[in-house]
């Protein structure tokens, strides 16, 4: 399902990430880093609730508007419940839409708020996306200071909150049109390889995307995947080529540019809902705004990881959303 | 495509465990840990003047306080990580284990936090270690008759 937007731009961004991140490649990208896990809080849970309030804080500041001028804001986060951000919403005051595609709903966010703004049933909304690497750890994996062998090719989860604003109000990046993804299941059990469980999705919906809207994959200057790390990255590039009969082009992966693979201790590169957001809104952006780029496909990758499902030895499914950006004329 | 056609690609590209180097690592570190073990053993049959079985128990006491002490000094993570079964195996690794889970949910209060969660990475490791050592205990039993 694609969808075509007429009057959707990106008018702001705001980025605050962890300590890893800040001492990473794009560290200076972004608008404010912790040096620390816990930003002051005694919990790992509450210190990701403080992010996202602080992040729309900053937002509005930036743009200078109330929480009361917002119209809608959509957020997400890997937590059970969302809690993160259903905590943070009881003190921003904004009317909450809370979603959850696991890493894939970066882009989610960003479809659902322009097909309202585009269709005007509101005037703005504020998209938000955290993870925090040591709540998705405890949640999904063993905890943080147990320090029992981890696959090689696993990934490290991105901290951090990324927002935007999302307007009518024309500005330098319109969002141009979206396809919504569905869900891949390829057999793939190994809770470590999120890269190979997420590449089948990322390559059903740019394969969609481009049929849908009658595009080669040179329209692009660039296609920027979620966070399938190197091996995953690999893994596309093969399936694509092999599957859809698709050669990738100016094609690069979030998870492999916020950190320093070589010299980080981060296996694979980075993983979870921040990760694409992160990149995208300071880096990416920049070269947007910069004229470097014109035209970018994002396209989040989700794995719908359960560890109950994954103990009753079910694969894990996957899905990917794209969302077509273009520097506005 | 087929997913068996899938996991070859997956398989293609995804690296392989170094099983030699692990291997060796954990036989060096392994072996440390036995001799700081032995050592123990002798100090405190000599020191104290216990039994050597008396001696081993505090040997095991000691070696579950260090472990227990570093994690919560936050690099024994780190050593393990390195070390791999060459410290999981011995009693440290289920010190490790325990701690490990018992700081992470100390903030979801005692009952329901630690005393809840403490065992979620060791607690199979009593449950088989206990059916085990019965299983073990009827085979000594009919095979030897003692």
């Amino acid at each position: 399902m694609t969808f075509k937007y007429n009057n959707v731009y990106i008018n702001s961004t705001c980025t605050i990430t962890g300590p890893y991140e800040k001492r990473g490649p794009l560290g200076k990208y972004f608008d404010k880093s912790y040096d620390d896990f816990y930003f002051n809080e005694p919990t790992w849970e509450q210190a990701e609730t403080k992010l996202i309030v602080e992040n729309v804080n900053m937002l509005l500041k930036k743009i200078n508007l109330k929480s009361s001028d917002i119209s809608v804001h959509i957020g997400s986060d890997l937590l059970n419940q969302i809690v993160a951000t259903n905590y943070s919403s009881s003190k921003l005051g904004i009317p909450l839409i809370g979603i959850y595609s696991a890493c894939s709903s970066s882009v989610l966010g960003l479809i659902l708020a322009s097909n309202m703004i585009d269709s005007k049933q509101i005037n703005n909304a504020i998209v938000t996306s955290s993870s925090h690497n040591n709540s998705a750890e405890k949640q999904f994996r063993n905890p943080v200071e147990y320090g029992g062998p981890k696959k090689d090719y696993t990934t490290f989860t991105t901290t951090g909150c990324a927002s935007c604003f999302l307007s009518n109000a024309k500005d330098k990046i319109k969002v141009e049109s979206a396809t919504l993804g569905t869900v891949v299941d390829m057999g793939v059990c190994d809770v470590f390889n999120m890269g190979a469980v997420m590449a089948p999705a990322a390559a059903k919906v740019i394969s969609d995307h481009l049929k849908e809207t009658n595009r080669t994959i040179e329209y692009y200057d660039l296609i920027l995947t979620g966070d399938l790390g190197v091996v995953g990255k690999f893994i596309l590039k093969d399936y694509l080529k092999e599957e859809h009969n698709i050669y990738l082009k100016n094609y690069d992966d979030s998870a492999c540019m916020i950190f320093d693979i070589d010299k980080q201790p981060v296996y694979q590169g980075g993983s979870g809902i921040s990760c694409l957001p992160l990149v995208s809104y300071s880096y990416i952006f920049d070269k947007m705004k910069n004229g470097k780029l014109n035209k970018v496909l994002l396209v989040a990758t989700g794995a719908l990881m359960n560890p109950s499902m994954c103990n009753q030895k079910l694969s894990i499914p996957s899905i990917a959303h794209a969302i077509s950006l273009e520097v506005s004329k | 495509m087929e997913k068996s056609k899938y996991q070859k690609i997956v398989k293609k590209y995804t690296p392989k465990p170094p099983i030699l180097k692990n291997g060796v690592v954990a036989f060096i570190i392994g072996g440390i840990m036995g001799v700081l073990g032995n050592f123990l053993v002798n100090f405190y049959s000599y020191s104290f003047d216990l039994s050597s079985k008396d001696a081993s128990v505090f040997m095991i006491i000691t070696l579950v306080f260090l472990g227990c002490l570093l994690t919560c000094l936050g690099f024994f993570d780190k050593w393990v990580n390195f070390a791999k079964c060459g410290l999981i195996v011995p009693i440290t690794g289920f010190a490790h284990a325990m701690m490990s889970a018992a700081l992470e949910y100390r903030k979801e209060g005692l009952v329901t936090g630690v005393g809840a969660n403490m065992f979620k990475l060791a607690g199979s490791v009593i449950i088989f270690g206990v059916v085990s050592a019965y299983i073990f205990g009827l085979l000594r039993i009919i095979i030897m008759g003692v």
